[in-house]
């Protein structure tokens, strides 16, 4: 007998408030309505006694709701009355139509309650002393932060200052607190030593393709579903963009969009999606695309890991030799095409050799995505991308390969095209410019020994970063000798403490290290100072998914303790210096902190993301383009879970008016409009991870699983998640695997020149000889730490061209008893 | 002081001195209440039992339907041939889930070339041999146990409970 009751749940009364919230976490944003109602009643079973309006009396038919344990928990307000909330997929969301992922599906379930999931939540300020952490104020550890801040900033200059800060949407995120976090650092503190949370330097994973005039995100979800052909290179969506693909691709390889096509497209060709995959692995997305739109509407080009630029370089070629391009749309609307067919050249033969692809197939994927179709229209080609190029042999150059086949084949600007990153988070970018003229690569700045004050907000460099096992041991080393330091200030003052603290990291070698974040995270086993965060639901968010639609996800709840909103922790942090300037006289820096008198996070929005287009104001960096004004918290209200697509063109009454696809009129974000092809010739593997790569014989490939989120912050506590995942998993091919001596469920040990990291092995079938798969940036055996330090132009890590020799380590009795090791990979 | 009642099954399970006043199904303790009826004091739904089949009638590796708790409720049992957890039978090999994803309801199938249930309209796996736990997919929960006893008398297999929230419903009983 279990108290812990499994098989019913207490359903919304009718009159329960019902609030809008887009999924907190992939870049899909799925809407979510959130039902929240006293927890001493309940709804009846009948249609007309519960505020579903579902009839619950008999069995409920198949695909008709989702509604489980996970949608569910029971909530205390601060006044300590129960509320139950129940958060259901919204059936009215363009974006899900009623579908939630097994991410999205989890909200409630990691809404903070006493006793949940999310029990473990940072709930006051926590300081690091002698041997333990220790609750303290938001005074004291204002004090704290603020007064080392400024010291730091009078002795040294902003340059002392490092950050490691969120950019995105969704939880972590969002318009208000990019807002708030970027002004601090950028036009408060003016430092330019600040990473972002997956990447060493402040850069963007899109330099090539902005540089050549095409926005990363250039598309609706619509016009996947009524492309002729998507060719996917680098992504899972299955597993990563859940909901976009089984709404919108799914649709379009089983047929059911052939009329919408014929409607959208009168006079074209129209038939079911072929899906072109390039991708070096099998994953759950070639197998299910397999399922739906038949193995012969499929080609996998399982090319050799970073040969992505002579794929491109190889169709490009192929393309122009049989005059496939659209040289009216080349002649008006681009530049340098000439150029380029000079610098991409790449045989067919010389491609085969250079991907592994025989060249029969490299040509049936140019016949399916650039051959004239039998109406002899071009065919329109999506051509989503992700992680394999953004984490892939040279970023920069596998983009500009990529963008310069799509502008010859006009695969951007018309409907059912794009060339778009299919995305990680959500986004939700406005910050003032970035106040340096150059890329930093700060983890070598932190190895070197460089800065004083790091802060990790809503970050967590140990898990997510290159280089990781040197990063950590040198930050572990750093921390410990501020550690030493506060451990001999007994009684100290705070401004005491901050001397001695400035003194260990100005003078021997130590650094402190602050963080902001929803949960301690293994960051705790290093930082002297933690500040609780909230996440959307105990705050107003808003954000912008993969199609840049803007939605405002409401308050329904408190948050923990006294946690708060990023932004408002950023406004705390600019006061309290602000108020320690004035005191000091100094009017002049009192004044740079000026502009952070918010009451709550609407003033954060106000005052960022519809600064942009008003009169008088200076330059902001914002994903809402120059009419980002015209959005209100109320507009996007009324607007819902279906909210508007960024940039909202105009207002009508009270609907805001968006922008489905980018381009359209031909004219590119260059300053003369047309858009710039971009030498890309192939390039090869670069040398640090080419040696890697004559040294060890595994290719230590890495990626997502769908059941984890990120750096699994909330999934870590919850059972389904962790006794299924207990260890990052890596994928083997099982003949490597026997000869390893390995099997399901063994810990191995993964290592090369750069570090060591442990894993739990997964042999799969599907999976290469030579060639395995390891979940990224896990709580248990961070993939990080095996990655070279080799970065791109940008600073952009090369994550995917990671070598690493493996050893069998042992086994662990209960993984074998208790986790399934079965395929992964529906067939 | 809230009443505590004691359930009939306690006492069969019990045995002893409670074995002594089994006949009674209730008992009263503090400010007795005779009116609250037995199964408030309960925190499990009442279950009916159910014959699935014969342990030795079910075929190796392949799927047998029943319904449970209810007709509208399908159910898959199977004999994995091998013993596994939670697995009832002479040989520990008997186990049986609710043949509806808990995902959106879709009917699962048992595809006994992989050992494992798969649904159709959103591609999550379920592996019958982990009690039922999610492999891949979109689901939030593991499939749904029925739970078994076996009577080696009979050698029949009955199902007498539901570990999880079937698709579709408030509660596991309609």
């Amino acid at each position: 007998m279990s108290t812990n009751i499994n098989d019913r749940i207490a359903l919304p009364t009718k009159d329960a408030q019902k609030s809008n919230m887009t999924c907190h976490f992939c870049i899909v944003g799925c809407g979510y309505n959130v039902y929240k109602w006293d927890a001493n009643r309940e709804g009846g079973r009948a249609a007309s006694q519960n505020a579903l309006g579902v009839d619950f009396t008999k069995q409920v038919p198949p695909m008709s709701i989702t509604m489980t344990k996970a949608m569910t928990n029971t909530i205390t307000d601060k006044s300590g009355k129960r509320w139950n909330i129940m958060i259901v997929p919204d059936k009215e969301c363009v974006v899900n139509s009623g579908l939630s992922s097994t991410r999205g599906g989890k909200m409630a379930s990691y809404m903070y309650a006493h006793d949940g999931i999310g029990k473990e939540r940072l709930k006051n300020p926590r300081i690091f002393r002698g041997d333990q952490w220790l609750d303290t104020g938001w005074e004291n550890a204002m004090a704290l932060y603020a007064g080392l801040t400024k010291k730091i900033l009078d002795n040294d200059g902003p340059s002392g200052l490092f950050y490691d800060c969120f950019d995105h949407g969704g939880a972590g995120g969002g318009f208000e607190n990019t807002w708030g976090t970027g002004k601090l650092m950028f036009s408060a503190l003016q430092t330019p030593m600040v990473r972002i949370h997956n990447r060493p330097a402040y850069n963007s994973e899109c330099h090539a393709t902005r540089e050549m005039g095409v926005g990363e995100l250039n598309n609706s979800y619509e016009d996947a579903q009524v492309a002729d052909t998507i060719f996917c290179t680098g992504a899972n969506p299955y597993e990563t963009q859940s909901n976009y693909f089984l709404n919108h691709w799914v649709p379009n390889m089983s047929g059911s969009t052939v009329d919408k096509k014929k409607k959208w497209f009168p006079g074209e060709t129209a038939a079911a999606a072929k899906v072109i995959i390039v991708d070096p692995r099998r994953t759950a997305t070639v197998a299910i695309c397999e399922q739906v739109a038949g193995k012969e509407n499929v080609l996998h080009l399982d090319i050799e890991p970073g040969s992505d630029t002579a794929l491109f370089n190889t169709l490009f070629t192929y393309v122009v030799e049989q005059g496939w391009q659209d040289k009216e749309f080349i002649a008006r609307h681009t530049k340098g095409f000439d150029e380029a067919v000079k610098t991409n050249r790449m045989s067919m033969e010389d491609g085969a050799k250079a991907t592994g692809i025989p060249v029969a197939k490299l040509k049936q994927a140019a016949e399916w995505a650039y051959k004239p179709k039998a109406s002899g229209h071009r065919p329109r080609t999506f051509h989503p991308y992700e992680k394999g190029i953004i984490w892939g042999n040279d970023n920069y150059v596998i983009q500009s390969a990529l963008v310069s086949l799509v502008l010859a084949t006009q695969n951007v600007g018309r409907r059912g095209t794009g060339v778009c990153r299919l995305g990680g988070h959500q986004e939700g970018y406005t910050r003032p410019p970035y106040p340096g003229d150059k890329k930093i690569y700060i983890d070598q700045e932190v190895i070197a020994g460089r800065g004083l004050m790091y802060t990790l907000w809503g970050t967590n460099p140990f898990q997510t970063t290159l280089n990781a096992e040197q990063h950590r041991l040198v930050l572990h080393k750093r921390a410990n000798i501020v550690n030493e330091a506060i451990a001999k200030a007994k009684g100290a003052s705070i401004e005491q403490l901050i001397d001695v603290i400035y003194d260990a990291c100005k003078n021997k070698g130590g650094m402190f290290i602050a963080a902001m974040n929803l949960y301690p995270t293994v960051i705790s086993e290093e930082a002297h100072l933690l500040l609780p965060a909230a996440h959307p639901g105990e705050m107003n968010l808003t954000s912008m998914n993969g199609e840049r639609r803007l939605r405002l996800s409401e308050k329904f709840m408190d948050a923990p303790g006294s946690a708060k909103p990023d932004c408002m922790i950023a406004a705390e942090i600019a006061n309290t210096l602000k108020a320690m300037y004035l005191r000091d006289g100094k009017a002049d820096m009192a004044k740079r902190f000026d502009g952070f008198d918010w009451k709550n996070e609407e003033d954060a929005f106000n005052d960022g993301f519809r600064r942009a287009g008003r009169p008088g104001v200076g330059p902001i960096d914002s994903q809402g383009g120059d009419t980002g004004y015209m959005a209100t918290y109320a507009l996007l209200r009324k607007a819902g879970n279906n909210g508007v697509q960024l940039p909202i063109k105009r207002v009508e009454g009270d609907k805001l008016i968006g922008t489905p696809i980018h381009y359209d009129d031909g004219k590119f974000d260059t300053k003369d409009g047309r858009a710039e092809f971009k030498p890309a010739p192939w390039n090869g593997l670069p040398k640090t991870v080419a040696d890697q790569k004559a040294k060890h014989k595994y290719w230590i490939n890495s990626g997502r699983a769908n059941e984890v989120w990120q750096t699994a912050y909330h999934d870590q506590y919850n059972s389904f998640v962790r006794d299924r995942i207990p260890m990052a998993f890596i994928e083997m091919n099982p003949e490597d695997a026997r000869q390893l001596g390995v099997n399901p469920g063994d810990v191995i040990e993964v290592f090369n020149d750069f570090g060591s990291t442990y894993a739990m092995a997964y042999p799969l079938k599907s999976a290469k000889p030579g060639q395995t798969f390891m979940l990224f940036g896990y709580i248990k055996g961070v993939h990080g730490d095996v990655v070279t330090n080799w970065v791109d132009r940008n600073v952009v890590p090369y994550y995917k061209g990671t070598w690493g020799s493996i050893r069998r380590v042992g086994s662990v009795d209960d993984y074998k008893a208790t986790i399934s090791f079965k395929d992964r990979r529906y067939a | 002081m809230e009443d505590v009642k004691f359930g009939r099954r306690f006492f069969l399970k019990s045995g002893g001195a409670a074995a002594a006043i089994a006949g009674s199904v209730v008992i009263p303790i503090h400010n007795a209440n005779a009116a609250t009826p037995a199964t408030s004091g309960s925190t499990t739904l009442p279950y009916p039992k159910r014959a699935v089949g014969k342990a030795g009638g079910m075929p190796v590796n392949e799927a047998t339907s029943f319904s449970y708790p209810d007709a509208s409720s399908p159910c898959y049992a199977i004999r994995m041939g091998n013993p596994v957890p939670g697995g009832v039978g002479p040989n520990s090999d008997i186990v049986a889930f609710s043949a509806m994803c808990t995902h959106m309801g879709c009917p699962v199938a048992y595809d006994g070339g992989s050992r494992t249930f798969k649904c159709g309209c959103h591609f999550s796996i379920f592996d019958p041999e982990n009690g039922g736990q999610m492999v891949c997919g979109q689901a939030t929960e593991d499939l749904p146990k029925i739970k078994l006893e076996y009577d080696a008398k009979t050698d029949s297999v009955q199902a007498v409970g539901v570990d999880g929230l079937i698709y579709g419903r408030q509660s596991n009983i309609l």
